[in-house]
């Protein structure tokens, strides 16, 4: 009908100018546009208490250095590998995803699954550790008062993002192999994923390398 | 994923695992350079420097924003990186209490 095709002719057309005002200017699904918010807004979050931590941390000439290389240092170092490792396994689950193999997209998802896992019970480890050196939010045996709240603050929020992490992994690999969820649903649940490693990438140089114990 | 003529494509495998490998290298450089005698400033730029590197591969490749159309990217980075520098105004504070301080 000429009327449709009247229409069809407003249309914007999409590619052409990504600034026009096309339909989809990213051309990307709106979830994955969403979660690029979501990430945007968290990693302000986390630099908020970065920059807090160091605030406190310069003004403090006493701040503790307790992390000796065996066990911290290497427990830290390989939670990053750990992390890191499990950042493959989302990149081989979201490019399995995307060729509709849906169980071994389900496999990879479930591996990042047990980085995550294996990083929370590792750093669950830590944080034991130095609590029963006495360390507490308010008080520490070493100096700086503000070192317990800082690091529990910052590593705690990091841990509560994996496991957090690891439960939308697992809704997302059972859904996909119930046909419930799409190969986009495992790609933006993948950002995720990537950016709790990326944050990591941080938290481990400022937390642990530049407190590691040297003398 | 299949395009409009119902062929698959296969997205290689070798830039991730090759970007992974970078990301564990920096990775033991960071755990190495930590036991260094430096400077704690000279440390803490050296660091940070290999922290950003690290974030830049992570966000280009694992995240896919150097495959998406840059338009994502010039939204969403711009922003962030304008809203952190920001955040640094505080330090001036920070260090006025650390020369108050008696030590």
């Amino acid at each position: 009908m000429a009327t449709e095709g009247a229409m069809e002719s407003l249309q914007p057309a999409v590619g052409q100018d990504v600034w026009s005002g096309g339909v989809s200017p990213y051309a990307v699904v709106p979830k994955k546009l969403g979660m690029w918010l979501f990430i945007v807004s968290d990693a302000i979050t986390f630099s908020a208490l970065i920059i807090a931590y160091s605030y406190v941390r310069v003004a403090s000439p006493d701040w503790p250095r307790p992390f000796s290389f065996m066990p911290s240092i290497v427990n830290a170092t390989v939670m990053t590998i750990i992390l890191l490792t499990s950042s493959i396994t989302v990149v081989m689950a979201v490019r399995a995803s995307k060729m509709d193999w849906r169980g071994s997209t389900a496999k990879w998802l479930m591996a990042t699954m047990l980085g995550g896992i294996l990083f929370d019970v590792l750093h669950i480890r830590e944080w034991l550790g130095l609590i029963g050196e006495g360390v507490r939010l308010s008080r520490n045996p070493w100096g700086a008062p503000m070192f317990g709240a800082s690091f529990f603050t910052l590593t705690g929020l990091h841990m509560t993002h994996v496991t957090i992490g690891v439960i939308y992994l697992g809704v997302i690999a059972w859904g996909f192999k119930k046909r419930k969820f799409t190969a986009d649903d495992v790609e933006v649940s993948g950002l995720y994923w990537h950016f709790v490693d990326l944050v990591w990438m941080f938290l481990f140089p400022l937390i642990y390398l530049m407190s590691a114990k040297t003398a | 994923m299949a395009n409009a003529t119902g062929h698959v494509h296969v997205e290689p495998k070798k830039p991730f695992l090759v970007v992974w490998g970078f990301l564990l290298a920096f990775t033991a450089v960071e755990t190495i350079l930590a036991y260094q005698q430096f400077a704690l400033k000279v440390m803490l730029v050296m660091l940070m420097t290999l922290s950003i590197v690290k974030a830049a591969l992570i966000i280009s490749y694992f995240m896919h924003l150097r495959y998406d159309r840059p338009s994502l990217a010039w939204t969403l980075m711009p922003a962030l990186v304008f809203v952190i520098l920001m955040l640094f105004v505080v330090f001036p504070d920070s260090v006025r209490l650390y020369l108050m301080r008696p030590r």
